[in-house]
Formats: C-alpha cells, sequence, structure tokens
C-alpha cells in the first residue's frame, strides 16, 4: 500500500474487520481517560459516563478541575496535567462518541 | 533491494506465518498491558498496518488486583484473560517464545523455529526476576518463598494464598522487598495490606513483617496510616536504615537474614526480588548496564535499534513509574510513532499518563497520579500536577478509590483485551 493515500486503504482495509464498528481513535491525549472511563468513555461501573455529553459541558468541567472550582476525588490531579487545548480535544472527542 | 530482501525474509518464515502482500508489519512481542494494548490500539487505529502478536501464554494473569486474591476479595478466574478478544479484532495471535532478534535484518526468531519479520517491532516483553541476586533466592527457592510478582499462568499467587491458608494462627509472614526501581513501586505495601486483611479476617493472632531495602516508599504516608486504621499492630515496616534490608533468604530454615545478621524465622516467606529487563532484551544488547532498556522519550525507540519500539517494565522511564498504567498509555505513543515513521510522517506530541490505585482494605483505596511528557534529556513530570490522595480521615474518599480502583481494571482490561 506504499505510495497509496491512507484513506484509501482504510477502505480497503475495513471490509477485513468483519463489519465490525470502527470508530476513530481517542486523541492520543485523551487516551488516558479510557483507562478508567471505559471504551470510548462510555462508561464502566464507577467511571462516569463521558459518551455522548455536551462538549461545552464536558470542557467546562475539566478546566473547573484543572483551576480547583470544582473539587473531584483524583480528577484535579489529572487535569491540571494537560493543556487546556488537550482537554478541550478530549472534551470534543467524547461529545461526539454515538 | 527491498523486494530482495523481502524475497529472503519470506524464506525464513514458515508457510504458515507468510503475509498478506503490501502490507507494512508491525510485529509485538508479549502479550500483557504494554503488548497486547500496543496491538490493539495498532489494530483499530491504523488499517494499513499487518499486526502480529507473539506471546507464550494461551491466557493472561494480571499482576494487579493478584494482591486482592490474597486478601479473598478476587479469585484466579477474575484476573485471567483470554486472548479471543484481539483475534476476532484481526491480530495473528503467535503462541511462541521470542528467542532472539536480529535488529540489522528486522527478524524476531521463535523458539518453537521459524522468524517473523517486521518493519517496526513493538517489543514488549516485561521483566525478568534476577535470581542469585539476593544470595539463596533461586527458582528452586521460589517454590518455599513465592515471588508472585510475574502473573505467568497464575501459579506464584495461587502458592502464596494456600501457604497463609495454610500457616496456623500467630505465625509471622516475611515481605522482602526490593531497592529501586521494580516493577510497581506501591505493590508491595497493597501486598503488605491484602495479607494483613487475610490475617485480620483469619488469623488474628498473626503479623506481617515487612523488611525493606529502602527508607521511603510510594504513598508511603498513605498506606501507613491505613495500616494503622484497619490493622492496627499487625503490620511492621522495616526500612533498610534499621536493618530492614535482607541480605540471603534460606527455605530450607524458613529465615530471612538482614544486612545485619538478624534472622527472621517465618510461617511464610514472599520474596519480591531484584529485577531487570526480561531476557530477550538483555540477550538482544538492547539494555544499558542498569539492566533497562533506554529509550527516546518522545517515540520509545530503542536507543541501540530505532526500528525497535520498547515499552512497558523493560524500559527506563524514569521517573514514570514501571506500571500497568504506564505501558498501556507509552505503548499507544509507540505505535503512533511506529506508523507515523511508515507513513513517512512526524511523530506526534507525546504526553503520558499514570494513575496507580492500591487496596489497603477492600473498600480503601489510595492513588498517586502522575502525567509526564518528553523532555530533552529524558522523561519531566508535569510541574503542579498529579500527586497523591489526600491524607487525613476521609472515609467517602477512601471508599470512592476503592470504587475507582475497580472501574481501572474494567476499563483497562477491556482497553488491552476488547469486550
Amino acid at each position: 500500500m506504499q505510495g497509496m493515500p491512507w484513506p484509501i486503504a482504510v477502505l480497503l482495509v475495513l471490509p477485513l474487520l468483519g463489519g465490525a464498528a470502527v470508530a476513530d481513535p481517542a486523541p492520543l491525549a485523551a487516551q488516558g481517560c479510557l483507562g478508567c472511563h471505559g471504551p470510548q468513555g462510555r462508561g464502566t461501573g464507577a467511571g462516569a459516563r463521558l459518551a455522548g455529553r455536551d462538549a461545552a459541558e464536558l470542557d467546562a468541567i475539566l478546566r473547573d478541575y484543572r483551576t480547583d472550582a470544582r473539587q473531584g476525588t483524583i480528577m484535579n490531579r489529572i487535569a491540571r496535567g494537560y493543556t487546556e487545548a488537550e482537554l478541550a480535544a478530549a472534551a470534543a472527542y467524547f461529545a461526539a462518541v454515538r | 533491494m527491498r523486494l530482495t530482501r523481502r524475497a529472503a525474509l519470506g524464506l525464513l518464515a514458515a508457510p504458515a506465518l507468510s503475509r498478506a502482500q503490501g502490507a507494512a508489519r508491525l510485529l509485538v512481542v508479549g502479550g500483557g498491558f504494554g503488548g497486547a494494548s500496543a496491538a490493539r490500539f495498532a489494530r483499530t487505529s491504523y488499517p494499513e498496518l499487518q499486526v502480529t502478536l507473539v506471546e507464550p501464554q494461551a491466557r493472561f494473569v494480571t499482576c494487579p488486583y493478584g494482591n486482592l486474591l490474597l486478601g479473598g476479595f478476587r479469585q484466579i478466574g477474575d484476573i485471567t484473560h483470554s486472548y479471543d478478544g484481539l483475534q476476532a479484532a484481526g491480530i495473528r495471535l503467535v503462541q511462541d517464545w521470542a528467542a532472539g532478534i536480529d535488529a540489522a535484518a528486522r527478524t524476531v526468531r521463535l523458539r518453537g523455529g521459524g522468524a517473523l519479520a517486521y518493519d517496526k517491532l513493538i517489543l514488549s516483553p516485561g521483566i525478568a526476576l534476577r535470581w542469585g541476586a539476593l544470595p539463596g533466592y533461586d527458582e528452586a527457592a521460589a517454590e518455599v518463598f513465592p515471588h508472585a510478582w510475574m502473573g505467568g499462568d497464575g501459579s506464584q499467587i495461587e502458592l502464596l494464598r494456600r501457604q497463609l491458608e495454610a500457616m496456623p494462627d500467630g505465625g509471622v509472614v516475611g515481605i522482602s522487598i526490593p531497592a529501586n526501581p521494580y516493577r510497581c513501586p506501591p505493590g508491595p505495601y497493597e501486598r503488605i495490606s491484602m495479607v494483613a486483611a487475610y490475617l485480620k479476617r483469619h488469623k488474628p493472632k498473626s503479623k506481617v513483617l515487612a523488611l525493606d531495602a529502602k527508607d521511603a516508599f510510594s504513598k508511603q504516608g498513605l498506606f501507613q496510616d491505613g495500616w494503622k486504621a484497619l490493622y492496627g499492630g499487625m503490620v511492621e515496616w522495616v526500612p533498610a536504615s534499621q536493618d530492614g534490608a535482607v541480605a540471603r533468604v534460606d527455605p530450607g530454615e524458613k529465615v530471612f537474614e538482614t544486612e545485619f545478621g538478624t534472622r527472621h524465622t517465618l510461617a511464610v516467606g514472599n520474596v519480591i526480588p531484584p529485577q531487570s529487563a526480561a531476557r530477550i532484551v538483555t540477550a538482544s544488547g538492547l539494555a544499558a548496564k542498569t539492566g533497562w532498556a533506554e529509550v527516546d522519550p518522545l517515540t520509545f525507540a530503542s536507543r541501540a535499534a530505532p526500528d525497535i519500539h520498547i515499552v512497558g517494565d523493560a524500559n527506563n522511564g524514569a521517573p514514570m513509574p514501571k506500571s500497568a498504567f504506564v505501558a498501556n498509555n507509552t505503548a499507544k505513543q509507540a505505535v503512533a510513532c511506529a506508523a507515523a515513521a511508515l507513513r513517512g510522517q512526524s511523530p506526534p506530541e507525546g504526553v503520558y499518563f499514570n494513575t496507580c490505585y492500591s487496596h489497603v482494605g477492600e473498600a480503601y483505596g489510595i492513588s498517586i497520579v502522575g502525567i509526564f511528557r518528553p523532555g530533552p534529556a529524558g522523561f519531566v513530570e508535569v510541574p503542579d500536577s498529579g500527586g497523591v490522595s489526600p491524607r487525613g480521615v476521609l472515609p467517602e474518599q477512601r471508599r470512592l478509590e476503592a470504587a475507582y480502583a475497580d472501574a481501572w481494571y474494567a476499563s483497562i482490561t477491556r482497553d488491552m483485551f476488547g469486550g
């Protein structure tokens, strides 16, 4: 497939996956979220569901954790490690999961 | 040239291992938190890659949550995972040992015969126990004093659990803890906690004697607060400065002997021995003198071989801990960088995430968080971020963190294995 534009390669390979739904992967900076919030942020047990929530709401929550305007259990410590752009990208990704 | 090389490699491979024409070959060695995560992330994110996973075990027994077996809060089946989901996703599973790497030819030789060619290799083989580094502790001694520090087939953690069940009430459970670095920095202290939880319920006259080669450890204040609150005087932790370092073990006499000659006779002994990167790393010339592999902090490419990305506990990721979450998270960056190189693109920016939860009690959890980025001379923790749970009497915080730990285990194993 060298030399082939990669979206075309995707179209050629997708049928090999047996029709499984292939969603866009989470941005690399948001991959850490999946470690507690389940596949695509769909939630697992006490790991809250992020998928399908409003992007602006998620982004505001993350920013509030970052500034300690909102108190979480561990999320304040986490949100302070990321840039505002990374938090916004994570929020946009989870909001788009259907 | 390329055709010639491929033709030559084709001769090396067994017929059953022949590959589809054209696709770039991503080979992953090791099916643990680094390797399984890498394989599944590659398969789901980069459809142009042909992904092969080499893993000798038919099933994966996690080290995380192994301590909960000792406490009686989980069974072996709860921490055992099948590779069926990875195969169903289109990853070719080769159940064999990687016996050697030819970095120049870009092939991995299999113990069972034949070799696999790759364009990029993700090497995530984990650790080796340095048998004999602690005098008296060899493979035979591990049948008396289990290490239970590699998942393997689960037999080590089950042996330790059976020994706890068989010991008389009033006995001493010794735990020998090594110097840094080693797999899972807070793991020994969670183990102390879970053994104490078992003893408190079933053998309340017994105690845990933790003998440490260090004077300080991860989440120390939180663990010590928790031990006092939950187990009273059942836990004794002895730092190196108070003759805590075990200098030799005697499995015949069931004795741990310290640096200054104190001999502790034990009902049950657990030795967490000194470690290095797995043998495939050291034997292939990919480890530094420290015993761990040096990697580029952006791409995880080996300093010794640029087409080999080394992730998980085998690399020197300091100040990142050797944790399951770091292995899972950084494996994705390594795959993204390998895929970018194969497309002729620049590597993506790196930001690496870790949370290590520990159970001090079944419903008493504590955590440490770290976010790291690549720096000019290695990995750098993001200033003013991360850190440990707050101290103090905070029952709701502890209860929630135990529940979050369970959510972490469920989430991360699904991220690795699908489902």
